[in-house]
């Protein structure tokens, strides 16, 4: 039976993992590659690594780690963050990555998407999308790292991006992000109902009871989380205990 | 020992490559007939789109190289889909070496529609009768899936299964042709388990 997926995601700044709180105030973290091996140990089913370095010098730095990552770790990992065009996606995938994360240029040039599957499979394109329910009570996505607001809506652009060739939706409720108080369960089961691609759910874990709830009401296909594994605050491998003693089919190693 | 990674258009080459370094094999990534001929074991990888592949391997004669190895031969994924008889992706015809076998592409009408595709992630093989490339003990182990098509079961040829939607063929074997639709190199522990034994045969 397939299982559920726990997926520590990594930020990395200059060579370096760091983690924002509401995208904002960085702590360091330490070493990508022994971060990643760390989990990977523990049993994370699968790895993503975002750059969010914005100098070109960094973006070397980023592609060694990458490479590095996928020399030394047995599991899948996504990468993502300032891959803009297919020459972006074509070095990621040489240096060793599995799937490609792809958020404001996917909504800049929807078209990426239907490049990035047509030449790779859909597999390979996870589309990443940063939204915020507002007054109006409609999800907004938002891009560059949930600075700029845009006109489109979560649901509609989760489709078409679904429709575009994407293999997988990493959804992340920026009102939930940072907050510990668990993840969009109503909007993640919504997208569900709408889609029949993978869902990963991030943004707005605390606790395990969050990945519980993620997984039994929010339908989500894996979850993501940064700050409670970097942190210590949860392990995975009692997160994957408690899940499995609550009936959830999850991967325990 | 020798092994060599056969190259061409589709990707995860350097995947394999990897994997194979960390359990101490510097493997050979190349598309030389002769170079490949001479290799002790032989890995068929890949990701990418079957037609594409399969138009590939024949405009550069590989799929003649591949259909007379002597050696064992592991494909993986698409690798795997490959060596059927035909793929619904693309409507390929592919190398025929699991001959009666058609890849076909899930549909979840079939099934309620929490199943998902692509079938991604980490789901369990079903080894039914130990083979030296998946013996009985890794019968429920959990191994990674990335894949829209499978190659449905064979009575001759299916050496371990997953049911994902339908049950389908998680490795396929005939002779010295082995083949599995998870990544082994990807697939932790248990993934290079796998390698282990393929090497070993």
């Amino acid at each position: 039976m397939l299982a559920k997926r726990i997926i520590p995601c990594l930020d990395v700044k200059n060579g370096k993992t760091v983690k924002g709180v509401n995208f904002e105030n960085f702590r360091d973290a330490g070493d990508p590659v022994e971060l990643g091996r760390r989990y990977s140990d523990e049993g994370a089913d699968e790895l993503v690594f975002l750059d969010i370095t914005a100098s070109l010098e960094g973006r070397d730095t980023f592609v060694n780690v990458v490479r590095r990552v996928a020399e030394n770790l047995n599991i899948p990992f996504t990468v993502g963050g300032g891959i803009n065009k297919m020459s972006d996606v074509n070095v990621m995938l040489n240096a060793g990555a599995d799937k490609i994360s792809i958020n404001s240029s996917a909504l800049r040039n929807p078209g990426l998407i239907d490049e990035i599957s047509s030449h790779y499979g859909n597999q390979v394109c996870v589309v990443a999308i940063d939204a915020k329910c507002e007054d109006d009570g409609r999800w907004h996505c938002y891009v560059k790292g949930g600075s700029e607001r845009t006109e489109r809506e979560l649901f509609e652009w989760a489709h078409e991006a679904q429709e575009r060739g994407a293999g997988e939706i990493l959804f992340t409720s920026m009102n939930h992000d940072g907050v510990k108080t668990g993840f969009a369960c109503d909007a993640l089961r919504e997208l569900h109902n709408s889609l029949s691609i993978p869902i990963i759910a991030s943004g707005g874990c605390g606790a395990m009871e969050h990945f519980r709830d993620v997984f039994d009401f929010g339908m989500a296909d894996a979850a993501l989380a940064a700050s409670v594994f970097h942190f210590n605050e949860i392990s995975i491998r009692e997160l994957k205990q408690y899940l499995k003693a609550n009936n959830i089919n999850v991967r325990t190693i | 020992m020798s092994v060599g990674i056969i190259k061409y258009n589709a990707g995860n080459i350097f995947s394999v490559r990897c994997a194979l370094q960390r359990i101490g094999v510097d493997a050979l990534v190349t598309d030389d007939k002769h170079e490949l001929l001479k290799c002790d074991k032989i890995i068929f990888p890949g990701v990418g789109e079957a037609s594409t592949a399969m138009a590939y391997l024949r405009a550069t004669g590989l799929d003649n190289l591949i259909l007379s190895l002597k050696q064992p031969v592991l494909g993986i994924c698409i690798g795997m889909q490959l060596m059927c008889d035909h793929s619904e992706e693309g409507d390929a015809d592919c190398l025929g070496i699991f001959d009666g076998l058609t890849v076909k592409r899930f549909d979840n009408s079939l099934a309620d529609e929490s199943f998902k595709i692509p079938h991604m992630g980490w789901d369990t093989i079903n080894v039914a009768k130990g083979n030296r490339l998946l013996p009985q003990y890794l019968c429920d182990e959990y191994v990674y899936y990335v894949h829209s098509y499978y190659a449905p079961i064979s009575e001759r040829y299916t050496i371990a299964s997953t049911d994902y939607i339908v049950p389908y063929s998680a490795a396929l074997n005939k002779d010295n042709f082995y083949a599995t639709q998870f990544h082994p190199e990807k697939s932790g522990r248990i993934g290079e388990t796998i390698l282990r034994n393929f090497l070993e045969l």
